[in-house]
């Protein structure tokens, strides 16, 4: 235990020592924390709308007014013709083009029928399909404003209608802000955790102190905790900065309690550390070493459901997710902090990264050698 | 020029005698544009809700049995009570959940009124927004298939036509938003890290003491990198056509060259890094920390700029993958020729040469 003493106080020097260590550590986090959550926005509005209005017509214009003032459409650009509406797509100044054809309004009330043209910019598939889906809603509820004026209501059978009732649980005011802070809180203590770890070892190595905690009495298990456990506190310390950012910028107050958060985060820690130095006991250069932890932490953090829901992966990605540590802490972020979920709702989620704790420090224990 | 092109002999050696690095540059973006281009999408597709049906009649039987069907969901709870729904909720597999009320076929059927209430796990808000949308046109379809028989007057059609990507795929926004991300960072952080490595080993003294001016060192650095990427490039391309199936819709060329000049862009950033970095541990986390989310935030593939804070959407102009992925999504996707990129393109060319002659102004002949 003397040993592990000494190696902590070393390890703790070295790392308090070091400037850039500190800045690494905290600041870089802390403006990432501040600026990532307001970049990360992805609810559709201001879809930019450009049209093609031939009719000129009364009708025609109470659309247009419908369409703007519904809150999801800005008004870009009437064009004269259809091909110069494309170009404002082709440019990017455009989503959607509505094109009215002309004699829109006397079809309509003529023959009973009218059409219009809808084209979306269709690259982003999500943007376009809600996009015209909600410009259909108008219309189709123009439409029906039309009805009711031109026919009287007796003669109008009454449909069967179906109310959709929405509630929206756990974040009623659609904050993305609750969604995204939590997330991206986990992604900047994997990357810090699993990168410092990965390359502590292999900095020793390639500045040669190694060979001095070679030739010393330093059991492999007490080598591997001493550099394990540094990171480990400091890592919480950036945890704790973070919530409290969370709690103050955010106003984000998790629902469930802060020890679910504590003890998952101090057993996921252990994993993402493990993993770090493991890779460093492989790696021969810092390159090497930071290279491969920051292609599995980058795989690990964009395939955790941080960004992009893990269930619209096609299967095999999904199976992928399941050996990844990092969305199971993702996922109980927001469980804990947006559901309020206990330790039981999480059980899953511990055992498995515990499993990935054990696995991955005690590979790096076996790994580790004292001979070159 | 004799002396620089050793020079460059030598930076190629160091590649290309580090095999594993070597192998880690080539593998790492192919894995990354097969890996992301499968699996990052928001696309909602068999999503798991649950049902709590309070009447079970042939209305409810038929909706069930509708939203079954579609794509997006996939009924895999049958629920008893009002509390099951917060319970699953929390365990979190299941994200919407609709209730049908007591009586649903006679209300619907006699007084023509009946509800559906869709409750949804709004933590992901967005992911909540998608269903409970696909779930109302469904149930909106069921309504309208009840009207069928009768025709109504006044009515006005819709055409709708998705250009570009008609299957709504999300590959077609991703893919050139990947191009970006990974290119950025395998230029930016292997450049930034091979100049203060030599720092970091004292071998940059010896080029330092050497007759070579700092230009012609700093171009000598980029070059063996600059042949990984191209290499690269033409990795990516041909896998997200033959792999991904993501159409190279405009002129390849032009394509090459604009990737060519971002990869100067992201090398010039490198080099720039590397200059203020003392240690290799210090430029790997300023190029992580300043090229990785910034990268992947401001290019715009996964979030929408215009709907950032007005100082964000500022900032992002100065992200040269932003400029890139508008050049790649117009020339790839939408088939444009050059007049449409040319001001992107403008700014790339003006972004490189400020960084590329920044880092030579600053590169230090002396050690401190």
């Amino acid at each position: 235990m003397r040993v592990l003493k000494f190696l902590l106080q070393k390890e703790f020097r070295q790392i308090l020592r070091d400037p850039s260590i500190f800045r690494i550590l905290f600041i870089a986090p802390m403006i990432q924390l501040l600026i990532l959550p307001l970049a990360a926005d992805y609810q559709i509005k201001n879809i930019n709308l450009s049209v093609v209005d031939h009719d000129h017509s009364q009708y025609s214009q109470i659309l247009i007014n419908k369409i703007v003032s519904s809150g999801y459409f800005r008004l870009k650009d009437y064009s004269a013709t259809f091909p110069q509406a494309m170009h404002s797509i082709e440019l990017d100044k455009a989503d959607l083009v509505l094109e009215i054809p002309i004699h829109f309004q006397r079809d309509l009330v003529k023959d009973n029928k009218a059409n219009l043209f809808i084209a979306a910019n269709a690259i982003n598939g999500i943007k376009a399909g809600l996009g015209s889906a909600y410009i259909q809603q108008i219309i189709q509820n123009y439409n029906q404003t039309v009805r009711m004026q031109w026919v009287q209501f007796p003669r109008f059978d009454p449909q069967p209608t179906i109310d959709v009732e929405y509630s929206d649980w756990y974040n009623p005011n659609m904050n993305y802000q609750y969604f995204m802070v939590p997330g991206i809180l986990v992604m900047l203590l994997t990357i810090i955790g699993s990168n410092f770890a990965a390359l502590n070892i292999v900095k020793e190595k390639e500045l040669g102190t190694i060979e001095q905690i070679n030739v010393s009495p330093i059991k492999k298990t007490y080598f591997i905790l001493g550099k394990l456990i540094p990171f480990w506190i400091l890592a919480l310390v950036v945890l704790t900065f973070g919530l409290v950012i969370a709690y103050v910028v955010y106003g984000i107050v998790p629902l469930g309690s802060y020890l679910t958060i504590y003890i998952f985060s101090a057993i996921y820690l252990l994993a993402v550390l493990g993993l770090g130095l493991l890779l460093s006991t492989y790696a021969q250069t810092q390159q090497q070493s930071f290279l491969v932890a920051f292609f599995i932490t980058m795989i690990f953090n964009l395939m955790s459901g941080l960004f992009t829901p893990i269930e619209s992966m096609p299967h095999w990605a999904q199976v992928i997710t399941w050996f990844n540590p990092v969305t199971y802490f993702i996922e109980v972020m927001r469980m804990v902090i947006l559901k309020g979920s206990v330790l039981a709702d999480i059980k899953t989620q511990i055992f498995a990264v515990l499993g990935f704790a054990v696995f991955f420090n005690g590979w790096a224990i076996l790994n580790y050698r004292k001979r070159s | 020029m004799k002396q620089f092109f050793i020079f460059v002999k030598k930076e190629w050696l160091h590649i290309w005698r580090d095999r594993r690095t070597l192998f880690n540059l080539i593998w790492m973006p192919i894995v990354q544009i097969i890996l992301y281009g499968f699996a990052l999408t928001n696309e909602v597709k068999n999503s798991e809700i649950a049902v709590f049906d309070q009447s079970h009649d042939n209305a409810t039987t038929a909706i069930i049995q509708e939203i079954n069907a579609s794509r997006y969901f996939e009924v895999s709870q049958y629920l008893h009570s009002y509390k099951e729904i917060g319970a699953t909720f929390r365990k979190g597999k299941i994200s919407l959940a609709i209730v049908f009320p007591e009586n649903f076929q006679d209300n619907l059927l006699h007084n023509n009124y009946a509800q559906i209430q869709l409750i949804a796990d709004a933590s992901d808000p967005n992911t909540a927004n998608t269903l409970t949308n696909y779930a109302t046109a469904i149930i909106h379809d069921y309504q309208q298939s009840l009207n069928q028989n009768k025709d109504l007057p006044y009515t006005i059609k819709t055409q709708l036509r998705m250009l570009y990507n008609p299957e709504l795929k999300s590959a077609y926004s991703f893919v050139p938003g990947v191009m970006a991300l990974v290119l950025m960072l395998v230029c930016a952080m292997m450049t930034s890290i091979a100049i203060v490595r030599e720092k970091e080993l004292g071998t940059m003294e010896v080029i330092l003491v050497s007759p070579l001016k700092p230009f012609h060192i700093i171009i000598a650095k980029t070059i063996p990198y600059l042949a990984v990427s191209i290499f690269n490039i033409a990795c990516i391309l041909l896998l997200s056509v033959y792999v991904l199936n993501v159409p190279i819709n405009g002129s390849l060329l032009l394509l090459v060259l604009e990737s060519i000049l971002f990869t100067i862009t992201a090398l010039s950033i490198g080099i720039l890094i590397s200059n203020a970095a003392k240690t290799q541990q210090a430029a790997m986390f300023t190029s992580l920390l300043s090229l990785f989310l910034p990268t992947l935030l401001f290019s715009g593939f996964l979030f929408p700029i215009e709907n950032m804070p007005l100082p964000l959407q500022i900032i992002s102009n100065i992200v040269p993958a932003k400029w890139y992925y508008i050049i790649v999504e117009s020339v790839m996707i939408k088939g444009l020729g050059f007049w449409a990129v040319w001001k992107e393109t403008l700014i790339l060319v003006i972004m490189t040469l400020f960084l590329l002659g920044l880092s030579i102004r600053n590169f230090k002949i002396r050690l401190a």
